[in-house]
């Protein structure tokens, strides 16, 4: 395999460098006695290595994305290519079967057609994986020899190395911020796309949602996508019942833990609610729809409720909120244990009581944080899938009633996306549309708590 | 063990410590320290840092109760009173037995609200009439009301150092204390603010039983009656200010007053 042999390359003359620098550094501070030098050994030995390693995983990275073109197009030059079909898919095919067998991934051809691509393809891989080999080599050898060559007594390796490994470590940083662009230059891309056939006035204010994946592409009928009873039954799901839920219980137990709690209770009471935080939403769904919506659904008909349905917003409600106590709690914890101890002790020393202190100093003192708290989880909240995918139902339904079934836009997303329609269709870019929005609203959900939550911090600071 | 003074002449007690001991842990902080309280003078503790002066004053309104390692043994009595019974509520004790700290801690509320809160917990002022009085007088008694009568609904915190001092003095007078305790109540002050804080302890005197700790001697000098001299946990010597700071009995006392360690 290609890739591994140029990475073993890279750190194989990487060592030997690190070795011949390192040994060529004490020899200076052999030479050179009581003088000292710029930098120690290892960093002259760091210095050399980083110079091997770097532009040759750089050009390992560039070649295992070029090599395969590179071996397309040398294969399509062949006299053999003019006889490839001229249709696309049939072409693909063909190259692909070849290729598999000539890198050793299939045993014989499917498709005799096939067969004749299957010796210029492993030439043509052979080669260009010795020519990579080679460049690399040659890479790493200049480099390194490079960087060999100005070591002296005196040459600072210790600032060029650390500079080196700041822009590691700046890249790294920049790897989840770039995704992040990423993610939303495409969901843009496409969203752009859905608002050419549907119009977004209808989109976003519409109060039917019934895409019909069968329809005439051409043509869409706007009415059918609107999204309010999609956005109703997040919100209804997400930022109203699972929030009665979460925030009581969550402020409760944070205040609990931080001013009741003897510390050995503390100790364990607090890991297990973060573990809470842990559980896979797909466990929490399965909660949600085998016992708790029937159990809602036995209850609201014993109490003669009989149009209560087996999937309803409620269950879906109830188990996310139980799902976001940690979230809330963690929050609420920290921002309390944030505030000072001295404005606790000024209350107490007041003559006010635990409570009085915790209702009327802390927790006003906490709100910013707990408030920011709430917007993360109720961020969190709107864009949970699996609860409502498993519990909350399907149907589009523009309804105050807790007890009847809602959907939510990430369930519309993963309906749109998993059905059968071709990904030219309305109905399918609908997702990218619900996408976009729900995108936009946790991010300015999150935004806003951010700064709620640094501003507070510089209060105290 | 613990010296005192001649020339120190037993009036009546408002506080009484009798054989007090603080452990944290199994470390004893405090050892069998006795000494009387008069109600109506100014009270200094000194002592270099780590004596436990600090540690001592909070016993006397039951604050090191909010931490939990800590015990104390001994009487400690509020009128004649031990306040270490089950007996005595601590919520009013400290409401009669204030507090100032070393750092400003007003409440992240209005001034204004700063003052009211421990007259509204303790049902002191019910209609917003008394509660504008109490308010009123609380804040002119600590010397502030000129300086704060137009922004009473800004922020506590907004205020500055010295002022947020006088405004935690405010707040505790608001509840009509017997004894105010003063831990190192300048320690985070520049020379003026100070100077007006002793001024405003002056002012108080009479009116209050307080109890300053102090790290320095010009201050308990300038505003103390009597003094105590802490060292390692125990009450060295005890007397009258003047007595100790110019006919000090005790080496270490004398030691300490002029400068030679702490």
């Amino acid at each position: 395999m290609s890739p591994i042999t140029l990475f073993l390359i890279a750190f194989g003359l990487g060592l030997a460098g690190w070795l011949a620098a390192r040994a060529k550094a004490w020899s200076f501070q052999q030479e050179s006695g009581a003088k000292r030098m710029a930098a120690r050994p290892n960093y002259h030995a760091w210095y050399v290595a980083l110079w091997i390693v770097i532009p040759t995983l750089a050009f390992a990275l560039i070649w295992t994305l070029a090599a395969p073109q590179l071996v397309i197009q040398s294969v399509l030059a062949s006299e053999a290519a003019s006889r490839l079909p001229e249709f696309g898919f049939q072409r693909e095919s063909i190259l692909s079967e070849a290729r598999a067998v000539a890198s050793g991934n299939a045993g014989s051809v499917f498709n005799p057609a096939a067969q004749e691509f299957v010796e210029p393809f492993r030439e043509a891989i052979n080669r260009y994986h010795l020519i990579g080999i080679a460049v690399a080599v040659v890479i790493a050898f200049g480099c390194g020899v490079a960087s060999f060559l100005r070591l002296r007594p005196d040459f600072t390796a210790r600032t060029r190395v650390e500079r080196t490994v700041m822009a590691i470590l700046l890249l790294a940083s920049l790897v989840a911020i770039l995704t992040t662009f990423g993610i939303f230059a495409s969901l843009v891309f496409e969203t752009f796309r859905f608002f050419g056939m549907v119009n977004p006035i209808d989109f976003l204010f519409g109060t039917f949602w019934g895409p019909d994946p069968m329809s005439n592409p051409d043509n869409p009928d706007g009415s059918r996508y609107g999204a309010i009873p999609l956005f109703w039954g997040t919100i209804y799901i997400g930022a109203v019942i699972a929030m009665i839920v979460a925030i009581p219980l969550g402020l409760m137990s944070a205040i609990y833990l931080t001013q009741y709690a003897h510390p050995k209770v503390r100790a364990w009471v607090k890991p297990t609610l973060e573990i809470l935080a842990g559980v896979p939403t797909v466990v929490y769904g399965y909660f949600a729809a085998l016992t708790v919506a029937p159990a809602i659904r036995d209850m609201a008909y014993s109490v003669g409720f009989t149009s209560a349905s087996s999937e309803s917003a409620l269950a879906a409600g109830l188990v996310m909120g139980v799902m976001i106590i940690p979230f809330v709690s963690s929050m609420a914890d920290d921002s309390i244990a944030a505030v000072p101890s001295a404005m606790r002790d000024g209350s107490l020393a007041m003559g006010a009581t635990t409570s009085e202190t915790i209702r009327k100093v802390l927790v006003p003192a906490a709100l910013p944080g707990i408030v920011a708290g709430v917007m993360l989880a109720i961020s969190r909240a709107i864009g949970e899938t699996m609860i409502v995918v498993m519990a909350a139902g399907a149907a589009a339904n523009l309804t105050g009633n807790p007890l009847e079934a809602m959907t939510t836009v990430t369930f519309q997303i993963v309906a749109m996306l998993t059905g059968e329609g071709s990904f030219d269709h309305p109905a399918t870019l609908s997702a990218f549309a619900l996408g976009f929005v729900l995108f936009m609203v946790t991010l300015g959900l999150n935004f806003v708590a951010l700064r709620v939550v640094k501003r507070f911090r510089e209060a105290y600071e | 063990m613990t010296v005192i003074h001649p020339n120190l002449k037993q009036t009546e007690a408002k506080m009484r410590a009798s054989d007090v001991s603080v452990y944290y842990g199994d470390k004893k902080a405090i050892d069998e320290v006795s000494i009387d309280i008069p109600s109506e003078y100014v009270t200094a503790f000194i002592g270099p840092s780590g004596c436990g002066k600090s540690t001592f004053l909070r016993t006397l309104n039951r604050m090191n109760d909010t931490i939990p390692s800590a015990r104390v043994e001994g009487l400690i009595e509020l009128d004649g009173e031990n306040i270490y019974t089950s007996a005595m509520d601590v919520v009013q004790l400290r409401a009669r037995v204030g507090m100032v700290f070393q750092k400003p801690n007003p409440f992240p509320k209005s001034i204004y609200d700063n003052i009211a809160y421990g007259p509204r917990i303790h049902g002191l002022a019910e209609t917003k009439d008394e509660v504008d009085e109490v308010v009123e007088r609380s804040l002119r008694r600590a010397g502030l009301w000129e300086e704060v009568k137009d922004r009473l609904s800004d922020s506590g915190t907004a205020l500055s150092g010295g002022q947020q001092q006088r405004l935690c003095i405010a707040r505790a007078i608001a509840v009509d204390p017997e004894v105010i305790l003063m831990d190192e109540p300048c320690s985070a002050l520049d020379p003026i603010a100070t100077a007006k804080i002793e001024e405003l302890i002056d002012d108080l005197n009479g009116r209050y039983a307080i109890v300053i700790v102090t790290h320095s001697m010009q201050q308990a000098a300038r505003v103390s009656q009597r003094t105590a001299f802490f060292h390692l946990g125990k009450m060295v010597e005890y007397g009258k200010t003047s007595d100790i700071f110019t006919n000090p009995i005790e080496q270490r006392t004398q030691d300490y007053i002029t400068g030679r360690y702490g």
